[in-house]
């Protein structure tokens, strides 16, 4: 696949409000999104993962900065000027208006011709499953109909860049999953770029190419899945995404990208270190709950008293207090026939293998 | 499961039992006298109206001597000229009239919701519905003495005079339920139309104005029955021969009290609660 660029954010600052009240929304922020990619801003409420996403759709201005599309600078663009279509969180479909009527609206805007119309519109039915409700009213279809049929709209006049303002979060657990599927299924089919906002980390991880975790304002790192999990570059990411287990110590030496940290707990333990970074002294780690491995106690390790412990069907949750007074929860895959839990109040022992910690920034 | 079963079954026996009428705070009706005072409410309110709707339909000429059924007042007043000529004119007026002040509420409805507040919007509001605030007796007698001077000024002293000032009072009246409307209606439809190509003027055309219509239609409904029913500020406005209904009726009670005038009456009551109902009907569909 050629990389080109579909969208490019250059420096863009917006500031709501004035004065002391003044809030930067977006401050100095720069993205490029690759044609065909499903790329996800993701964040926290209020980081500015919307106000982002509306600046491509155009309902908000930058303060600075340039928004490019296809190369060209858009930013003065009136929403209706730009080759670019959102599904919005409310969905936001015409209830005066049949499935059909709503699919069309833009097609019809577009000044397309009847027949044109008719045969697109037939397509995207199919597209989302919905040849048998065309001809109801959008107030008569369920929550997950009305979902499909928002896509189908803004899929229609086939848009450079479909945006998606967390268009699932209304939707029950189930749903949500089913509609995941379909929404890479239908990025796949039409080889749009899809520009998806969320909340969820799990959401995010599971369906993006690539990924822009986003707080107050910034963007703290771009990457796929894999990296923003298992390389966050600081606390911040390694906490929003996923569960995690933060410990401090020492930087003893450096070598190989790697580095030897002596734990304030105790132990040595060979932690990744993020590229471009040259740790020295006092660092803080992070390891993920799935790469602590629980041994007896004595033979090395974080040395602590399992506090709590929790059956969750796929695996189990041990949440441990160690000596140093920290909380480390280790996850563990259930398997048949092995009997893995350990009872609370137990002595245990909790084993860092090389390269399971990484280094944060901060 | 079971269990869960179980949960949902006490559930719904808790549902068919009716609960139990517990008092929280304050209750009206549970104050001495409540009951009567509400009764008595409505006889006054709806007695007399039906005492008259009663003796429209008395054959013989008394207004308290009940002699027998008939339709001839009804017969006589369809057929009176005069009464013909002031109906005619009040409805040409109330439609006239209605269909201004809706137009000029709309847009300032438009313009008063479609937009950020700011300091002063209360103060809008308070301006656009200053006829619904200030004495009708007050307006009437400030449209009395400009619409003399303007009258001799002009030459013309047409039905004008009444349409604007009739438009004028009526605008508060279609104001408010569009302003309702346009206040619950979903912001971000404006906001995909814009993104689906839509500008400005074709998405207030294709998804703004087909949402208000029920808003405007009650609007309408409601500025009509006001013009319809309006005395005060017509009769001060009106010029000689320009009696609406209302105005007619009153200069004939002033003369005498004849069945006519109940016949008259019972089928402007007829009217209004027509167009009322209508306006009802409107506001409880929600699209």
């Amino acid at each position: 696949m050629a990389e080109r660029t579909a969208v490019e954010a250059r420096r863009i600052t917006r500031i709501f409000g004035s004065g002391t009240a003044a809030v930067k929304a977006l401050d100095d922020v720069s993205v490029e999104i690759r044609a065909n990619e499903f790329f996800t801003l993701l964040g926290p409420s209020g980081c500015g993962k919307t106000t982002l996403l509306r600046m491509i759709a155009g309902f908000e201005f930058p303060d600075a900065g340039e928004i490019l599309l296809d190369g060209a600078d858009i930013a003065a663009l009136p929403p209706y000027r730009r080759p670019v279509n959102t599904v919005f969180q409310n969905y936001a479909l015409f209830p005066h208006l049949t499935v059909r009527q709503n699919i069309a609206f833009g097609l019809e805007m577009l000044g397309r011709a009847r027949a044109k119309i008719d045969a697109r519109v037939n397509e995207m039915l199919r597209l989302v499953r919905m040849e048998e409700l065309g001809d109801r009213r959008c107030d008569q279809i369920s929550g997950g109909q009305q979902q499909r049929v928002a896509l189908a709209r803004a899929l229609a006049p086939e848009p450079r860049v479909l945006l998606l303002d967390e268009p699932l979060s209304a939707l029950d657990y189930k749903l949500r999953k089913e509609m995941q599927v379909e929404l890479k299924r239908m990025q796949h089919q039409t080889g749009i770029t899809f520009v998806f906002v969320t909340h969820d980390q799990e959401e995010a991880l599971t369906m993006s190419d690539r990924v822009a975790v986003m707080s107050r304002g910034k963007i703290l790192q771009i990457g796929d899945a894999r990296e923003i999990y298992e390389h966050p570059v600081n606390r911040f990411v390694a906490d929003f995404i996923g569960e995690s287990n933060f410990l401090s110590g020492t930087v003893a030496a450096v070598h190989d990208g790697r580095a030897e940290v002596r734990l304030d707990d105790g132990p040595v333990i060979m932690a990744e270190v993020p590229r471009g970074l040259t740790p020295t002294g006092r660092v803080s780690l992070v390891v993920r709950p799935e790469h602590g491995e629980l041994a007896p106690p004595g033979g090395g390790g974080l040395a602590g008293t399992v506090e709590t412990v929790i059956y969750s069907g796929t695996d189990t949750h041990h949440r441990v207090r160690l000596d140093g007074g920290g909380l480390f929860i280790v996850r563990s895959q259930n398997r048949r026939g092995v009997a893995g839990g350990r009872a609370e109040g137990e002595r245990v022992a909790i084993r860092v293998p090389d390269g399971a910690a990484q280094i944060l920034r901060d | 499961m079971a269990e869960f079963r179980a949960r949902r079954g006490s559930n719904d026996n808790r549902r068919a039992r009716p609960a139990p009428r517990r008092r929280t705070g304050f209750d009206v009706r549970a104050m001495p006298g409540a009951g009567t005072l509400a009764v008595a409410t409505f006889f006054l309110l709806y007695i007399p109206m039906a005492t008259l709707v009663v003796f429209a339909f008395n054959s013989g000429q008394s207004l308290s001597v009940w002699e027998g059924f008939s339709f001839r007042w009804f017969v006589s007043a369809w057929h009176n000229a005069a009464i013909q000529e002031v109906a005619l004119r009040s409805l040409l007026i109330a439609v006239v009239a209605a269909t201004c002040a809706t137009i000029v509420a709309t847009m300032a409805a438009l313009a008063t919701t479609r937009t950020a507040p700011y300091p002063g919007l209360t103060f809008k509001y308070a301006f656009i519905n200053q006829p619904l605030m200030v004495p009708e007796i007050v307006t009437a007698v400030a449209l009395l003495i400009v619409f003399s001077r303007l009258k001799v000024w002009t030459g013309y002293s047409g039905l004008g005079y009444l349409i604007l000032a009739h438009t004028a009072f009526c605008i508060p009246f279609a104001y408010l339920p569009i302003r309702a409307r346009l206040e619950s209606m979903d912001l971000t439809l404006e906001r995909a139309a814009a993104d689906l190509y839509a500008p400005p003027l074709a998405a207030f055309r294709r998804v703004t104005l087909p949402l208000l219509k029920p808003g405007i239609l009650a609007g309408f409904m409601l500025a009509f029955v006001i013009s319809l029913d309006d005395v005060v500020i017509t009769e001060f406005v009106k010029s000689g021969g320009q009696d609406t209904l209302p105005t007619y009726l009153l200069g004939q009670l002033r003369r005498g009290v004849s069945p006519d005038i109940n016949a008259v009456a019972t089928m402007f009551l007829a009217l209004s609660a027509v167009v009322v109902t209508i306006y009802f009907l409107i506001n409880r569909r929600r699209v």
